[in-house]
């Protein structure tokens, strides 16, 4: 079982990601750069967070249109798990694979801090090693992150339980004040219709060891592992 | 034919514009008060084809598939022969 992090020009999350599923879960894991168009081998694959192209024309926007997005689709209409962090969730929403798109905070501003999310659904390869309605802390490293869909994507999102995590207070409610971007609703993270392709604003990798502040981000990865074997 | 278009790329109404919001307070630091600023992106893209029609045709399929994100942009094209 090897998992492909996909890798672009400006992304730099990649080696924390590859680090924490080779020496932290424990599981193969590949870079992969974007000109490889083959993606068969691999079981899943994560696009890491950074500035892909320098985040030209709009966060995510080239990323979404070079080649190899078409063997991420593939991967996805096959049922294989896809996750993106961070840039990697502005290249899956700029692709289509996730509704929505990511605009630019409402206070327009870089955000580097912890935020506690809930978890919306376990019902997801990729959120099953938690509770649902449990609280996390997961940082958030971003500009553009502020969530937005129109109306009738949004209900569509909430009837089928397509919201994976909210911002939320260390009691687990939703309020303004913890909103770090502006996010409609709150939401830091999607799944697709069928549930296996997930996006996410804040970093797991970057919360998958207890030196690090939390490790909570680890059930993320190890719920994708997990999936993957019982396939 | 040579053309030009201008592709300006605006957010849908009702969406936040925290960059235009930004200019909107700095200005009122100098003394200026404005009802609203909205920000918006433009594109000269110059290009050859038959005809204008085939031109514009092209140009909003560069919008519809890369420049514009249709879920929170509207734009317009304004095209002309050089």
């Amino acid at each position: 079982m090897t998992i492909a992090i996909i890798q672009f020009g400006g992304s730099n999350c990649d080696l924390d990601v590859l680090h924490v599923l080779e020496d932290v879960v424990g599981t193969d894991a590949e870079l992969v750069w974007y000109k490889e168009h083959d993606l068969d081998k691999y079981e899943a694959a994560i696009i890491p967070g950074g500035f892909s192209y320098g985040d030209y024309l709009r966060a995510g926007a080239i990323a979404s249109r070079t080649p190899i997005m078409d063997s991420i689709k593939k991967m996805a209409d096959e049922g294989k798990p896809i996750m993106g962090i961070c840039n990697g969730f502005q290249i899956l929403t700029e692709s289509g694979l996730l509704d929505g798109a990511l605009t630019t905070n409402e206070y327009p501003k870089f955000r580097c801090e912890w935020t506690n999310l809930r978890v919306e659904t376990n019902d997801s390869p990729f959120t099953s090693a938690f509770k649902k309605g449990e609280v996390i802390r997961i940082p958030i490293a971003h500009m553009e992150g502020n969530f937005y869909a129109d109306e009738a994507t949004l209900s569509n999102m909430e009837d089928n339980d397509l919201v994976a995590f909210r911002y939320v207070d260390s009691e687990g409610h939703v309020t303004e004040e913890v909103n770090p971007n502006g996010s409609q609703e709150n939401i830091a993270g999607t799944l697709s219709g069928n549930r296996n392709v997930m996006g996410l604003m804040p970093h797991p990798e970057r919360a998958s060891e207890e030196v690090l502040g939390s490790n909570d981000g680890i059930r993320m990865f190890k719920s994708m592992v997990e999936y993957i074997s019982s396939r | 034919m040579q053309y030009r278009a201008e592709v300006t790329i605006e957010r849908k109404s009702g969406m936040l514009d925290p960059e235009g919001t930004t200019i909107k307070r700095a200005l009122e630091h100098l003394g200026y008060h404005t009802n609203d600023i909205k920000t918006s992106k433009r594109y000269i893209i110059d290009l050859e084809e038959e005809s204008s029609e085939l031109a514009e045709t092209k140009v909003d399929e560069m919008c519809q598939k890369l420049i514009a994100n249709p879920m929170i942009h509207n734009y317009t094209i304004d095209l002309r022969e050089v």
